[in-house]
């Protein structure tokens, strides 16, 4: 996957470029300041709104409401000590890692059996399996809300942690289910002949063998499913009705119109910085693989 | 067939075959059957009212404000994007391009790939809550304390009927165009460098180079970028959601409002649920009839390389 990105480019390597005529170097350092100038530009129009944010976020509310150039006159670390405790971001947060967790486990656990057995065994039906889940992609979200909030609650998975986890997981197997088949179908047969060979049973070549084999497809989609499941709103909007059982995006925009009325821009600026920061920790530790497995993941 | 294999199978497919049947399928097929009854979610007797839902579509005056509003994001969000997009990725790739001989991308290309895709991965509603403050009214916020430098007067970006939608727009434009940037960079590098060394003996100009060589190079990625960016586009519930005046009404007075939002509120506010659903299934046959036309529009002969 990562050839996506990083195409050996042989031309470039083989022959050293010949030299420009002069005339075109000055042209291509006019050229070069207009395009610095330019990609500059739109890389402060990313970075301004969410340092903006940042910066705010140490700032009393009377400071924030004064001049969004000023510095914060002293660094209130306390708004984050407020935003997590009496703000509840610190309950949310801890929810949104408990659902994300169980919910991209299930994902991958189910995923990765749907696909093995779809990829690797032939049987009736073999086909009708593999376009049941793959159907799943191409309905909107949307057109299942109304009975799905109806049967979440009818099974008690409304409103319950694990429940969510459970539902995020059965709606991201439809991309994990094609993703992971399209994996497993290009790793070698002779792997699993050998496995056979040896003793192991169906289980046992699937878990001991197939699962560590195909860890570079499960990253990726796990990338790709634990983002997605991050970053969710639409379901947990309908699906969590009581307040302690939050999750981090809903919290926040629940938060966003009670601290407008209450004034306590602060504790939002925090509350938004708190869910920022561990994302861009993460996205700068991973970003190689976050862009590949993202974009790839995207167009498939 | 090797001893057991039905056994395995069987057993392997039970449980995520089951649980989605339950949770995702039924939910999809129900709201086909829920879309013809008068359903209010509260009774459990919902009378079938054939097609009354749809009929009542027609004359729902915010339905057409929606279907508009959703139309506009559906073009203007994929060009805007592709746009920005492949005019980023062709400058970061070759913008020394000329003055090294080589498309090895300007210095600083790792920054600009890497500050440029981080708003992708945010969520949107934290993304929303963002702006929000961001268009906030009054000269503290970010936009209006820009334009106080160049000393324009604070405009109420969300609360003003001719510039909220638009401001929502530009919202998803921003996040989204670093993606593009990072997928078109990866369609450019693998286009062999010969290609362009040839363009450029022949004496090709910049802009001949894009629009002749490196475009129908990597059509086939912009047309799948395009499809997906307006099937997002057909979304847009969570950002209007988020920063929408009142707490997600889709205002000021239904300027803002998009499908999505209006079939949730519909639903959930004012539990008319058989109603809501029908929004849901002219929902899907939007995205379905834009996937089809923008494949039959985009589509071009797939040149070789």
């Amino acid at each position: 996957m990562s050839t996506l990105l990083e195409v050996p480019r042989p031309a470039a390597t083989t022959a050293p470029p010949a030299s420009p005529p002069v005339r075109e170097r000055a042209g291509g350092a006019v050229l070069n300041v207009f395009t610095h100038g330019i990609l500059l530009t739109w890389a402060a129009m990313v970075v301004l709104p969410l340092a903006w944010a940042v910066l705010s976020s140490l700032k009393t509310s009377d400071e924030v409401l004064a001049d969004p150039w000023s510095l914060p006159s002293s660094p209130r670390w306390e708004n984050f000590v407020n935003a997590w405790t009496t703000a509840d971001i610190g309950r949310y947060f801890l929810n949104t890692t408990i659902v994300v967790a169980v919910g991209s486990a299930l994902t991958l656990g189910m995923g990765a059996l749907v696909a093995y057995v779809v990829a690797r065994y032939t049987f009736r039906g073999n086909r009708a399996v593999y376009y049941l889940f793959v159907a799943g992609m191409t309905f909107p979200t949307f057109l299942a809300i109304v009975p799905l909030f109806f049967i979440a609650r009818g099974l008690g998975l409304a409103d319950s942690l694990l429940g969510l986890a459970l539902i995020y997981s059965v709606y991201s197997l439809p991309f994990a289910v094609f993703f992971l088949t399209a994996y497993f179908r290009t790793l070698p047969t002779s792997l699993a002949e050998a496995a056979f060979i040896d003793g192991c049973g169906h289980w046992g070549t699937f878990l001991r063998i197939m699962l560590p084999v195909a860890r570079p497809g499960l990253v990726s989609v796990g990338i790709f499913v634990v983002l997605g499941q991050w970053n969710q709103y639409l379901l947990p909007l309908i699906l969590q009705s009581s307040p302690d059982k939050y999750v981090l995006t809903q919290g926040l925009a629940n938060l966003a119109v009670s601290q407008g009325y209450a004034g306590d821009w602060s504790a939002l600026f925090a509350g938004l910085t708190i869910s920022i920061l561990p994302v861009l920790v993460v996205y700068l530790s991973f970003q190689r693989q976050i862009q590949t497995g993202m974009v790839a993941g995207a167009l498939k | 067939m090797r001893a057991g294999s039905r056994r395995f199978i069987i057993t392997a497919l039970a449980v995520p075959v089951l649980l989605y049947c339950v949770l995702v399928v039924s939910p999809y097929l129900q709201s086909f059957y829920i879309s013809l009854t008068d359903w209010n979610g509260l009774s459990p007797e919902r009378n079938f009212v054939g097609l009354a839902n749809y009929a009542r579509l027609l004359d729902d005056e915010v339905f057409w404000i929606s279907l508009w509003h959703n139309v506009i994001a559906v073009v203007v969000i994929p060009v805007a994007t592709l746009a920005l997009g492949l005019f980023f990725a062709t400058m970061i790739r070759v913008g020394r391009y000329r003055a090294r001989g080589g498309a090895t991308g300007v210095r600083g290309a790792a920054f600009y790939r890497i500050a440029y895709f981080f708003p992708h991965v945010l969520s949107i509603a934290v993304i929303g809550v963002l702006f929000s403050n961001v268009y906030d009214p009054t000269a503290s916020g970010l936009a209006n304390g820009l334009l106080g430098v160049v000393g324009i007067d604070p405009v109420n970006w969300l609360g003003d009927k001719q510039t909220a939608y638009p401001a929502i727009l530009a919202v998803i434009v921003w996040l989204s165009v670093g993606f593009y940037v990072v997928l078109f960079m990866g369609a450019m590098s693998s286009i062999p460098t010969e290609i362009y060394e040839a363009a450029r003996l022949d004496g090709a100009s910049r802009w001949q180079i894009f629009h002749r060589v490196t475009l129908p190079l990597i059509w086939d990625t912009v047309q799948v970028a395009g499809v997906y960016l307006g099937i997002h586009a057909l979304d847009m519930f969570a950002i209007v959601n988020v920063m929408s005046a009142a707490g997600g009404s889709g205002g000021p007075d239904n300027a803002t409002q998009v499908l999505g939002n209006h079939l949730y509120l519909t639903a959930f506010q004012d539990s008319r649920f058989g109603y809501a659903t029908a929004i849901g299934v002219a929902l899907l046959l939007l995205t379905l009839v834009f996937a089809w036309v923008s494949l039959k529009v985009t589509r071009r002969d797939r040149i070789e390389y």
